[in-house]
């Protein structure tokens, strides 16, 4: 029986999912489908938020183009590669940060570039959103699960080193995104719930101290202007009002592709990076956002799927953090955009326009698909 | 290495992270709801809020001022215009760095610290925003020329052109017109709603003369259009236009011929003429000297330029026409003669002996002629040729304070005259009961004498003068000065029935004297007329200067000079034009006033060949000049 035959058989899966040609390049169709369709209605979305220039879409298409090269790389790449590579990777991550620090770039009072030859600038950080979940799921994979508390203290370290570092420089949504990617593996793994709730209590307690003593300035304002924007609606709380405007008056069906006023008429700023969760809710109404949602459900069942299917610890965790940190970004994003949460700067995934964001991304549902698609048969 | 498979729980581990893997997926599901629910409570329940929101910030009304209406002479001359003014502004919020632009704007145009006070000032007041903010007018050609090569450079810098009034003959019109300039918060506080919302989008108002009286008219109505505008205010397209009706043109009584005479027969002195139509009431010259440049005032007069005219002892400001006032001195003889003749106290026949001094029965004390060894027989004739004193202080006398008052109010002296411009003064007319109230003393004879010859207590200021001049030519019909054409106002007063209505003309016939007499005192002014004049000079003592004002010594003693009066009116049979002239300080009623009145009449009667040629009454109606643009 060749492998092909004991994909076929393997629970849960139908026949139809497994084609031939998406198995033989290690891709994973249901998860590509739904991929696809995200990018597709983003671009759309895009064109009418950057003013009907092809420009944007054209240079999100190059993106997306490099990020499915990622993808498709790392597709082929076994998961136990990954393994072989976190302790490496994550290391290197250390360095960079400690690097940006010292000689980092800095832009709008935040050093967060490093300006290296041949690479150009990056964001070491946005390595650390893929090597700090497979860092953590790398060391559980060595240990006794559900973790002793001596390793739940390791993994802690692992997770708020790089954290703390991003956050100094300052950036403080990266650095709660990377930490929540972190922390998803050691929830995975199966920390006691005891210890959950002392966090939770923890959490609770230190946020109000935080906000008075270790926030910058720039942070607490975008707290104090999420607490109330009507504050400053000229000021710092014109994008919540404005963002909320353009939903509100979207409605159910949405005023029509092309047809919302407040991003055509620039009432709405950062509509094509951001904030174009709004530019999709004034002209698509409520319909629209209920579609992209749920393809965004589907991408995270599935990879809760390929998670559940996973035969090793270290993929296991790997596929559920990836999957939870992706929805942690929606979360994020449409709870910014709608004036559930404060604005921090994460971009809506696979929508808005921006560079790094989607090549981690793909590089991302690279990995998980290499993950479903290198599975052997276990008995 | 280890090997980790043997030495773990793989079947534990696997149910455990089962269990997590749902607990994931309830939350995941239930996070996915709250954002649900929440893009619901934004786009069903705000729905319609929001929508409103979102129309304000698309859609704005703006208010578009009517164009002001012209003013122009009654034969079209154009006296106040609307030109198009470059003002430079700025929009604040689209500056980088508002101290920075200031700056290099400094070295572009010409910015005083008074504009940058004024600007900041306008900053600080509520306003709308994204509005741009004025900062200098009255940009000139190069200025523009300059700002638009550094456009590029100066974000949220603008250009913008607005009509502003103009005035082309500046000086000659500047008591009669007044001026506009810009609205401000007392002005639309002293308004009503209504008015308000007419206001909206105007930046100036009549502040004084005709600018100020004719307000209403002049304004026109707003009109609003409503456009949709991007974040930065930039207008995008027009939704709803109500185009704004212009204000109406306007159109004096006035003729800028006369009016030009009087202004230059007055030449450099102070003083005031007025000259009126008895037959319609139009006031052709309404002259005060010296005047202002109105056109200074409209975008707002620098403290400098105020502080010249403020301090200047010639007070250019003040409307001597309107306001000024003036002890008529010998030109309230007619007037009174006329009250005499109708009380039955004198008539044409009787004479006095005039021993150049008036006494009163019992009383030592001698009221001087200004013919010091007196006229001799005099009857009233006489008294108004020679301008004798001592028969009108005995006229005076007989007819009493009471009487006198009474008939003269009829004159429009002591009170309004009607004219259309706002704060004419009264002048005063005395009563026993104006001075127990005004001085709070009782009325004595001596009060009575002086005021016979028009000094004392009298005082009138030169519109009044031309008034009563008017309504004597129009034998006692009642005469309300009107500067707008178009606009007749009901009298204020009941006609002067004589009971002999031919004492108006003997009257007038005894002042033509003044002028053809061989003992008249308006001898001057006759020569090579065309037509016949009536006149009566008069000189008023100066009592007092102003008391805070500091003059040197030549400067005081030309100050305290007589002042020269004189009132005349044209043809003697149909008269066509009554004059008041007033210098100050001229010491002559006759040889002063005379030819300054002459040169006013001749204006008007003449015609460019030098002859009589009667103009007609108005056609009152509306102004003949297209609409303004």
């Amino acid at each position: 029986m060749n492998p092909r035959e004991y994909f076929r058989q393997m629970p849960g899966r139908g026949p139809v999912l497994g084609s031939p040609l998406t198995e033989r390049l290690h891709l994973d169709a249901p998860l590509l489908a739904a991929l696809l369709l995200v990018i597709l209605g983003g671009l759309t979305v895009l064109y009418s938020a950057g003013g009907a220039s092809m420009e944007l879409v054209i240079r999100q298409l190059m993106r997306f183009g490099v990020g499915f090269t990622v993808l498709f790389v790392l597709a082929q790449m076994p998961p136990r590669s990954y393994r072989f590579w976190a302790p490496l990777v994550y290391a290197v991550g250390l360095v960079l940060l400690i690097l940006v620090i010292i000689a980092g770039v800095e832009a709008k009072g935040a050093q967060r570039w490093l300006a290296l030859p041949v690479v150009g600038r990056f964001q070491p950080a946005e390595i650390m959103k893929l090597a700090v979940p497979a860092m953590v799921a790398w060391f559980f994979n060595e240990r006794d699960l559900p973790p002793n508390k001596t390793d739940v203290l390791a993994a802690l370290g692992l997770i708020f080193v790089p954290a703390v570092l991003i956050a100094m420089q300052p950036d403080l949504g990266t650095a709660i995104l990377i930490a929540a990617a972190g922390l998803v593996v050691l929830f995975m793994a199966g920390l006691s719930w005891r210890l959950i709730t002392l966090a939770v209590v923890v959490l609770l307690i230190a946020a109000p101290l935080m906000y008075f003593f270790v926030l910058h300035d720039y942070q607490r304002n975008r707290v104090d202007t999420f607490l109330n924007p009507e504050h400053d609606p000229r000021g710092a709380g014109w994008n919540i009002i404005q963002s909320k405007t353009a939903i509100g008056s979207g409605g159910i069906t949405g005023k029509g592709w092309m047809d919302g006023t407040q991003s055509r008429l620039d009432f709405l700023p950062e509509s094509s990076t951001d904030f174009i969760l709004a530019v999709l809710g004034e002209e698509f109404g409520l319909i629209g956002f209920l579609l992209l949602m749920s393809v965004y459900l589907v991408i995270v069942g599935r990879g809760f799927f390929i998670s559940w299917q996973a035969q090793e610890t270290f993929s296991r965790l790997l596929a559920a953090a990836l999957t939870m940190t992706f929805f942690i970004y929606v979360f994020v994003n449409v709870g910014m955009v709608s004036g559930l949460l404060p604005v921090v700067g994460v971009p809506l995934p696979l929508v808005s326009y921006g560079g790094t964001s989607i090549v981690t991304l793909m590089a991302s549902f690279g990995m998980l698909m290499s993950i479903h698609t290198h599975r052997r048969l276990m008995h | 290495m280890r090997r980790p498979l043997t030495l773990k729980d793989h079947h534990n581990e696997q149910r455990i992270f089962s269990a997590r893997l749902l607990v994931s997926a309830v939350l995941v599901m239930a996070l996915s709801a709250g954002l649900a629910g929440r893009m619901m409570w934004l786009q069903i329940s705000q729905h319609s809020r929001f929508t409103t929101l979102s129309d304000e910030n698309r859609v704005q009304t703006q208010a578009m001022s009517p164009p002001r209406g012209l003013i122009t002479d009654r034969n079209g001359v154009i006296l106040a215009a609307n030109r198009p003014d470059f003002t430079l502004e700025l929009i604040v919020e689209q500056l980088p760095d508002l101290d920075a632009t200031l700056n290099s704007l400094g070295k572009l145009v010409r910015l005083d610290p008074e504009d940058i006070e004024r600007f900041r000032k306008r900053l600080t007041s509520p306003r709308r925003p994204w509005d741009p903010i004025p900062l200098r007018g009255r940009l000139s050609e190069e200025e523009i020329a300059r700002l638009t090569v550094n456009q590029h450079r100066l974000p949220g810098v603008r250009v913008s052109a607005n009509a502003i009034r103009h005035y082309p003959f500046g000086h000659l019109f500047s008591h009669v017109l007044g001026y506009v300039n810009r609205l401000n918060a007392e002005d639309l506080d002293a308004m009503t709603l209504a008015q308000q919302s007419n206001y909206a989008g105007t930046h100036f108002y009549g502040r004084s003369g005709v600018e100020r009286y004719y307000e209403h008219r002049l304004h026109g109505q707003v009109g609003y259009r409503q456009v949709e505008t991007n974040a930065r205010g930039r207008i995008l397209r027009v939704l709803e236009e109500q185009p704004p009706v212009p204000g109406e043109n306007l159109r004096l009584s006035i003729d800028l011929k006369v009016q030009q005479a009087a202004y230059d027969a007055l030449g450099d002195r102070r003083g005031a003429v007025v000259a009126i139509d008895p037959r319609d009431g139009s006031v052709l010259a309404f002259v005060s000297r010296p005047g202002f440049d109105p056109n200074l005032f409209v975008t707002g007069i620098s403290h400098q330029d105020y502080a010249r005219y403020r301090e200047d002892h010639d007070n250019p400001l003040f409307n001597r026409a309107l306001q000024g006032r003036y002890p008529p001195g010998s030109t309230f003889k007619p007037f009174l003669g006329i009250a005499g003749l109708d009380a039955g106290v004198t008539d044409w026949q009787r004479t006095i002996f005039d021993p150049g001094y008036y006494q009163l029965e019992g009383d030592s004390h001698r009221y001087r002629d200004w013919k010091r060894w007196g006229h001799g027989r005099v009857d009233l004739h006489k008294a108004i040729v020679e301008s004798c004193d001592t028969y009108f202080y005995d006229l005076g006398f007989r007819l009493g304070i009471a009487r006198m008052h009474d008939f003269l109010s009829g004159f429009s002296l002591g009170e309004a005259t009607g004219i259309d411009l706002f704060n004419e003064s009264t002048g005063i007319l005395p009563s026993k009961e104006w001075k127990r109230a005004a001085r709070g003393r009782p009325w004595f004879h001596g009060d009575t004498i002086n005021s016979s010859i028009g000094q004392g207590f009298v005082l009138t200021t030169p519109l009044q003068l031309a008034t009563a001049t008017a309504i004597l030519a129009n034998d006692g019909g009642q005469v309300v000065p009107t500067l707008a054409a178009d606009e007749s106002h009901p009298p204020l007063r009941p006609d002067i029935k004589l009971k002999d209505p031919e004492n108006w003309h003997r009257m007038e016939r005894a002042m033509s004297d003044v002028v053809y007499g061989n003992h008249g005192t308006g001898r001057s002014m006759a020569e090579n007329a065309q037509y016949d004049m009536g006149a009566k000079s008069g000189t008023a003592q100066v009592f007092s200067i102003g008391q805070d004002e500091t003059y040197n010594e030549d400067e005081l003693a030309e100050r305290m000079l007589d002042h020269a009066l004189l009132i005349s009116f044209a043809p003697v049979e149909k008269p066509a034009i009554a004059v008041a002239v007033l210098v100050e300080n001229g010491r002559h009623g006759g040889s002063t006033g005379g030819p300054v009145a002459r040169q006013v009449m001749d204006a008007w009667l003449l015609n460019e060949q030098g002859k009589l040629d009667v103009p007609a009454p108005l056609a009152r109606g509306p102004a003949p000049v297209g609409p303004s643009q």
